[in-house]
């Protein structure tokens, strides 16, 4: 993958999706046999998890995880000062911290409410959602992996989240858009499509398979792959 | 006539109190003695102590202390002390608020290396010289049981000396008491403080407990027993630091009683280090309109074995306790939580709450919770729960996913989870201290 594309990953159920976004981002109990991931150069399937995150990668969860009694705000600024740390930065002062969030929580359209609340404590799922964006605001990667972001969003929410995105965009990031249907697809708009199926990518097309795949189903690729 | 006849500290506690009553024939001492005599160390037959087995720790060959402070003593204690104030202010930078000091060496109050409030407001004396005063003859003896309790029993019989505290009618402290509890141990030693802290009417006091111990090769077993008593519309606000080593082992009873309006606050927290400590706390509210709290927190680790028992008896109407413990165990530590509420029959309109929670962060941690609740009263309120959980690993990877180390993330979620006990906390400074021993001590332990 180049800085500043799309990728977005398709396929039937048990393909393998979720799995690769763990594997990327290094949950444990994932334990890969062959291949190898490089970003920038660097391997990151020798990192820990927050190195990866440190070097760059960022999980937009699938379910968010609530834990109750570390703020949102804290948590986030726990995040910016050990990246920065890790990075030979300095910790950003309060003030500049409080301004950044500010203009991130505008920028994705993130309630301010929600930023002082215990972190994911009793948000609905849609709020869950927008507060992995405004992370990703937060944090800006090299690399976010959307581990199908749409699931449980009505349609406003999920305008709002690709609206997030869309500006998030940019020629030194790249995203990886994971998602079951073609309708998320409708508004962030991905370079390439990838099929996955059975742990392979097993077709790569334009941003017109996705539609093509909305259409017809998947049986038609797994049978195409058999042959 | 007993079974706990075979530990020699039992033999040797019998010909130490033939001697030591030669010297002090009070008949508070004998009547304690006797009731030692007949229980013994307890076992786990004993149902107070079914999930604390104490015997293997009683099997080393302690000396009783009854020793004076040598001038070499006290100039290591004076180092002892200065570095533990100086890593204490250290912790709390920024939020220095200042306290008075009290020393105490093996229960042994120590006015030189101490920095009392004025006598106006407070009276602060050793124990032995205390006889004459009137709360003295009112509550010393009568607040903490022997009935059924061995330990306090042994306490009350042969205790050596102590700390008598008491706060003038109507004085507020400008700043908290920090009681230093300093142990020495030249050999295996088995140590008996003794304190009766008195708060008269309209008083208002802070107190804090902290305690160094000298890490040596020798055995320190402190056995405490602190009576207080709490006068009408007074308030104590009672903390117990307690940190230690794993040559130390604590039995400590903490027994109150409380008139109209007043409100005794007890914390309490355990860290790791102690290879033993069981924490006896009572309250009795002698009265209608009243408070009591009382909250917990315990960082288990190593081998450690922390036992909290906890009694409130609501003896009259109207009266509120509220009782919030929660642990954090690590590695093969145990944790026993025991709270007791017991509602009299006069004692209606009682509200009584008790929570204990609990999180292993280890396949080998055990905890042992046991809520009980004895209620004679119609019109009560009264709740009691228990959780045990573990820690949850995909918050764990949620936080690291997001760039914190793996030891932020789990600092991040002990005080998270301790947080309903910290908020509790009135004084800025303890609060903070308290969270950097959590910090340090899970740091320490990856």
């Amino acid at each position: 993958m180049k800085p500043g594309e799309v990728h977005a990953i398709m396929g039937p159920n048990g393909a393998g999706k979720s799995s690769l976004a763990s594997v990327l981002s290094g949950r444990p109990n994932y334990e890969v046999t062959g291949g190898s991931v490089t970003l920038d150069g660097k391997d990151l399937l020798e990192m820990s998890p927050e190195d990866r995150a440190r070097e760059g990668v960022f999980l937009a969860f699938q379910y968010p995880i609530e834990i109750p009694g570390v703020s949102n705000i804290n948590f986030l600024k726990t995040a910016m000062n050990e990246m920065r740390a890790y990075k030979g930065q300095e910790p950003m002062s309060a003030k500049e911290f409080l301004a950044l969030s500010k203009e991130k929580q505008k920028l994705v359209e993130f309630d301010a409410k929600l930023v002082n609340r215990s972190l994911n404590e009793g948000f609905s799922g849609g709020e869950k959602k927008r507060n992995e964006i405004f992370q990703l605001a937060m944090l800006e990667p090299k690399l976010a992996i959307l581990d199908e972001t749409d699931s449980g969003l009505d349609i406003d929410a999920l305008r709002i989240v690709s609206r997030g995105v869309n500006k998030l965009r940019s020629d030194k990031n790249a995203f990886i858009i994971i998602t079951h249907y073609q309708r998320l697809l409708d508004y962030i708009v991905p370079d390439f499509v990838h099929v996955l199926s059975d742990g392979k990518i097993v077709k790569t097309g334009g941003k017109e398979l996705a539609l093509e795949l909305e259409e017809k189903g998947y049986d038609w690729i797994k049978e195409e792959a058999v042959n | 006539m007993i079974n706990q006849l075979e530990t020699s500290l039992y033999e040797s506690m019998l010909s130490q109190f033939e001697i030591a009553a030669l010297q002090q024939n009070e008949e508070v001492r004998r009547t304690a003695f006797e009731e030692f005599k007949t229980l013994g160390f307890p076992t786990i037959k004993n149902e107070e102590w079914k999930f604390t087995n104490v015997q293997p720790f009683l099997k080393d060959n302690f000396e009783l202390n009854r020793y004076e402070l040598s001038q070499a003593d006290m100039a290591r204690v004076s180092v002892m002390v200065r570095e533990h104030i100086d890593a204490i202010q250290n912790s709390i930078k920024g939020e220095q608020k200042g306290a008075y000091r009290l020393i105490m060496v093996n229960g042994i109050f120590c006015n030189t290396l101490s920095i009392l409030p004025d006598g106006n407001l407070i009276r602060i004396k050793a124990l032995s010289e205390a006889k004459t005063e009137i709360p003295y003859a009112k509550h010393f003896g009568k607040i903490a049981s022997v009935k059924g309790n061995a330990f306090t029993a042994l306490n009350t019989a042969l205790y050596n000396d102590g700390l008598y505290l008491e706060v003038t009618k109507n004085a507020a402290l400008d700043m908290p008491i920090h009681i230093i509890n300093v142990v020495l141990a030249e050999h295996h030693t088995f140590i008996q403080p003794r304190s009766l802290f008195v708060v008269n009417s309209n008083a208002s006091v802070e107190i804090i407990e902290t305690s160094v111990a000298a890490n040596g090769e020798h055995i320190a077993w402190v056995n405490g027993v602190t009576e207080i008593a709490v006068a009408e519309n007074a308030h104590l606000h009672h903390y117990d630091i307690q940190t230690g080593h794993k040559n130390l082992r604590l039995v400590q009873r903490t027994e109150a009683t409380q008139e109209q309006h007043s409100n005794y606050s007890n914390y309490t927290f355990t860290l790791p280090g102690t290879d033993f400590v069981r924490n006896n706390l009572a309250l009795h509210l002698n009265a209608k309109d009243l408070e009591s709290h009382l909250y917990g927190l315990y960082l288990t680790a190593g081998k450690q074995l922390v036992d909290n028992h906890t009694e409130v008896h609501h003896k009259f109407p109207n009266g509120e306790s509220n009782q919030l413990y929660k642990g954090v165990l690590l590695d093969q530590s145990k944790a026993v939580f025991n709270g007791k509420i017991f509602v009299y029959q006069d004692a209606q309109k009682t509200n009584a709450f008790q929570q204990s929670n609990n999180i292993l962060f280890s396949e080998k941690a055990t905890v042992n919770a046991k809520p009980q609740l004895e209620i004679f009263a119609d019109d009560v309120k009264c709740s009691h729960g228990t959780t045990i959980g573990q820690m949850n690993k995909e918050a764990l990877f949620y936080l690291q996913s997001r760039g914190i180390s793996e030891q932020t993330a789990k600092n991040l979620m002990v005080n998270a989870f301790a947080f309903d006990v910290t908020q509790k906390i009135k004084i800025a400074p303890v609060r903070v201290y308290l969270e950097k021993l959590i910090a340090s001590e899970l740091e320490k332990r990856g």
